[in-house]
């Protein structure tokens, strides 16, 4: 794992958040909110509920347009843009609460994760003809891939909606890896697993990291496995950043704590 | 058929791969699910592949005389492996794939292996973890890179570096693969198995290339195989019966092995694969049968009805039509009405639509399970051999299938028994050896060549085997009377819902026994009568599942009051285990197989309540978590007495 400090040089920096503000009317969702991402790290949004972590991931990927602030992607000022044009960007994301087909397979729901690296036509797809046969077997193949990564040859056919939840959960990140992220933005993607599936989560999210040197930002409510898998840790409360460092530089930072365990100042 | 009996053979299975690859060099060999694709390896690749990876084992460092250990799922390669070891003077020696890693020390330093091809991360950790008690071992391959990049150890290597480095290897020294092939001899040792170990350590069985050779031929003779036969490889390697069928038998043949994608995908490959040729453990067709009938009680009540009846129509018929017996043409017209409706959809979703031959054989099958499956048209036959007779000692012939028994005498075997009814086998496939242990050789085979296999049977006026307990488990009960434990629990697990039973009554007054519910069935029973339960412990403790369970045994009693023999053997009182029998606890031999001393001296306290008035015991018992860790589990157990039935006079 990365021990790079928060000096080490920007160059190699993926994404850069100064100073980000998004409210809905009266409501503050984020305040003036600045932090970095950097090439091939696990950077982690901890914070209670309703600290504002969703919300960030949403500025990220283009959901939410923040009122203030500026977000550097790979050097470049970033305008508005939408959610599909970060797809193309190259950053993929998991959601909170699954958002899957729950009446498609799970190998047709991963396929939707190759909708952005398809390119033939509406007619040629539909007749099966040309470059669209060939480009869905390129696209069926990296699909395989990602099923053989996710050990999940098992449920290929099976429709989502039959499968429990922590299948569901690895089924997300395959779409969202089908995608050849170079950013992957994972939502709580272990909120609701037993000891066990958290394991595999764990162990496919390092991989996804170390072998394909995917960067990741993560949300996740386990203090265990943030600070086992995390390069870095950003804490967010009621929408400010309260504390942001190595894993154990924020474990014994006293507000961390108290924003956590409720003590008074 | 005996005309036809091969007793001689000259040839070696580096030599059969040499044949294929001329005869027949696009037929495949081997197709493997990978990527969700079926891919192929034809005899002609197979051969190149197999030359390079011989090569590269050699120019490694692997030499005549060595042991190659083979571990991993069933995968081409490392049958691939097992073929090259063969080519230049080797002996694989395939592991229990499933066996934690502290099991494999035994057989790893028995064998004094230093060289291992094995499938993937998992094995290559559990190797590296025992490393240093293994000191002949310097150097492990394995065939799937993943999770492996960031391995630096310097004694690993990909089997595709190996076999970059032999196809090098082999352009620079053009002669020395087929030089190699030629020295083997027909005598040369082929493999060794190791026994499961029911009691005391595994012991290496050692066979020639003429015992499975031998074997192999005849039994494909027996059956009509020949190199289109399909068949799926999903049993361990490391089993006798997987080295029959998925190595000797398809070398013998050249007939394709076909290798599922994963564990859990093998019901859906083999429904693709549609093999035509098809071996399982009887728990495999109990386990499908179990699911079928599962699914018909879904199902909706026109459906269920019509198949209850065509079924039950098929268990009237069904095996008569099978075996070519006279059958009335109203009957046939009506069979053939429901063949087209109901069994051959059935057979389709079973997987079993091309099916020629089935076998089954390693623990009795229930008498209606059995004729399910002959009944709906599948050929369903029993076998009887073990590791050291390469499986192959009786066969079921076509059209002569007693369900009882396993059959005659296979082709090139002679059978007699001893006096104390243990069965006594000869011929092509009675093993070389006990690998490095001639004193234990000498206590299983005698002067004349008889082969000791510890098994109990009778002969029947036909000439066919029933084997009915382990000779050394078949005991006296303390009035003098038979104990033959595992027949009873035989006919105990032939219901559904009882997964295990393990059955006490050696020198005692009356017969107990331990069950282990199915939990699946059971749980499945359960919801239907809306009883709520909050897991395996608490559903094996329910009051409505011990008067289930005791039901079950009180036919079972009824069963055993009309055999004269043993009618004195019922079960008089009973109990619900916690937990399920694992081969990770050491209660079953990685074969499934209870051990029943073993579980009589862990549960002492169980036992020894069923032996006195008691009507609930406390128990704590430690248990190994698939990750490796070590809990403990307890219960307060209730203890039942069963009904029992009297005995017609």
């Amino acid at each position: 794992m990365s021990t790079m400090t928060n000096d080490d040089s920007k160059a190699n920096t993926v994404l850069q958040l100064e100073n980000i503000s998004l409210s809905f009317g009266g409501v503050k969702a984020l305040t003036n909110i600045s932090f970095d991402v950097r090439e091939h790290e696990i950077r982690s949004i901890i914070g209670p509920n309703g600290a504002g972590k969703s919300s960030m991931l949403n500025v990220i990927n283009g959901v939410y347009h923040p009122q203030a602030g500026d977000i550097y992607f790979r050097g470049k000022k970033r305008k508005q843009m939408n959610p599909a044009q970060a797809a193309r960007q190259g950053i993929a994301r998991t959601f909170q609460n699954i958002a899957l087909f729950k009446g498609m397979t799970v190998l047709d729901n991963i396929m939707t994760g190759r909708n952005t690296k398809m390119s033939s036509s509406f007619l040629s797809n539909a007749l099966w003809v040309g470059k669209a046969r060939n480009e869905e077997e390129l696209n069926r193949h990296k699909v395989e891939e990602v099923i053989d990564f996710l050990e999940i040859q098992h449920i290929r056919k099976t429709p989502v909606g039959k499968l429990p939840y922590g299948l569901q959960k690895r089924v997300e990140l395959a779409r969202a890896l089908a995608a050849e992220p170079s950013l992957l933005l994972l939502d709580e993607p272990m909120a609701g697993m037993n000891v066990e599936e958290k394991q595999d989560m764990c162990r496919f999210i390092l991989e996804v990291n170390q072998q394909y040197g995917v960067t990741i930002v993560l949300i996740e409510h386990d203090m265990g496995v943030v600070m086992d898998i995390s390069d870095r840790v950003v804490v967010l409360d009621y929408g400010k950043k309260i504390g942001a460092g190595l894993p154990e530089d924020v474990k014994n930072d006293p507000e961390v704590i108290s924003a956590y365990l409720g003590t008074s100042h | 058929m005996q005309a036809m009996t091969k007793l001689v053979n000259t040839l070696t299975f580096p030599r059969l791969l040499l044949q294929h690859a001329k005869t027949i060099p696009h037929h495949p060999a081997y197709r493997e699910k990978y990527l969700g694709i079926w891919q192929v390896t034809s005899w002609e690749q197979n051969l190149t592949q197999i030359k390079h990876l011989a090569c590269g084992l050699a120019s490694s460092g692997f030499k005549r005389g060595m042991n190659l250990a083979v571990i991993g799922d069933n995968r081409p390669q490392l049958y691939q492996a097992m073929v090259a070891a063969q080519a230049v003077g080797g002996v694989p020696v395939p592991l229990y794939q499933d066996a934690v890693a502290a099991e494999m020390i035994h057989v790893l330093n028995d064998a004094k292996i230093s060289f291992a091809v094995v499938e993937d991360q998992e094995q290559v950790d559990k190797l590296l973890e025992i490393k240093d008690q293994i000191p002949t071992l310097t150097t492990i391959i394995y065939e799937d890179p993943k999770g492996l990049s960031d391995y630096v150890q310097s004694d690993l290597h990909s089997l595709k570096q190996i076999q970059l480095l032999g196809k090098a290897f082999s352009e620079e020294h053009p002669e020395f693969f087929l030089t190699e092939l030629e020295e083997g001899k027909a005598s040369d040792l082929s493999v060794i198995l190791y026994t499961s170990g029911t009691t005391g350590k595994p012991k290496g069985v050692a066979h020639t290339h003429n015992n499975f050779i031998l074997t192999g031929q005849n039994s494909s003779e027996f059956d009509g195989l020949n190199y289109k036969d399909n068949i799926l490889a999903y049993l361990p390697m490391a089993w006798v019966g997987d080295h029959l069928f998925s190595f000797a038998q398809a070398m013998v043949n050249g007939l394709t092995v076909n290798c599922p994608e994963s564990k859990e995908t093998v019901m859906s490959d083999m429904r693709e694969i549609g093999p035509s040729y098809y071996f399982a453990p009887p728990r495999i067709f109990e386990s499908l049968l179990t699911q079928v009938t599962i699914r018909m009680e879904d199902a909706g009540s026109l459906k269920r009805k019509l198949f209850e009846k065509s079924i039950t129509f098929a268990r009237k018929v069904g095996g008569d039509i099978l075996d070519g017996k006279p059958v009335s043409l109203l009957n046939r017209l009506h069979y053939g009405f429901y063949n087209l409706t109901i069994y051959t959809p059935l057979r389709n979703a079973l997987g079993m639509s091309k099916i020629r031959v089935a076998y089954t054989a390693g623990e009795a099958i229930g008498p209606d399970l059995f004729r399910f499956y002959r009944s709906i048209g599948v050929n369903l036959k029993q076998f009887y051999g073990q590791t050291e007779t390469c499986a192959y000692v009786c066969l079921q012939p076509d059209g002569q299938v007693k369900y009882d028994s396993v059959g005659v005498a296979a082709p090139g075997i002679e059978i007699k028994l001893a006096d104390s009814g243990e069965v006594l086998v000869k011929g092509v496939s009675v093993m070389d050896s006990y690998y490095h242990r001639p004193d234990a050789t000498a206590e299983s085979i005698d002067e004349d060549g008889y082969f000791h296999t510890g098994d109990a049977g009778i002969l029947d006026k036909d000439g066919h085997l029933r084997i009915i307990d382990r000779a050394k488990d078949v005991g006296k009960m303390a009035s003098g009377k038979l104990f033959a434990p595992k027949y009873i629990e035989n006919k105990l697990k032939f219901f559904p819902f009882i997964k295990e039973a393990v059955v006490f009554g050696d020198g005692k007054h009356y017969i107990t026994t331990f069950i282990n519910i199915d939990f699946e069935a059971i749980a499945n029973w359960a919801e239907r009568r809306h009883i709520a339960f909050a897991g395996y412990v608490d559903l094996a403790s329910k009051e409505d599942v011990y008067k289930m369970i005791g039901e079950c045994i009180s036919k079972v009693n009824v069963d055993l009051a009309d055999d004269p023999m043993l009618s004195h053997a019922q079960i008089e009182r009973f109990l619900v285990l916690h937990k399920e029998l694992d081969p990770d606890d050491d209660e079953l031999t990685r074969t499934r197989k209870v051990r029943r001393g073993f579980i009589a001296e862990k549960y002492a306290p169980l036992l020894e309540a069923l032996y006195s008035a008691k009507s609930e015991q406390f128990i704590e018992t430690k248990v190994k978590f698939e990750d490796g860790r070590d809990g403990s589990i307890s219960a307060t157990i209730r203890i039942q007495e069963a009904k029992t039935s009297t005995v017609v006079a």
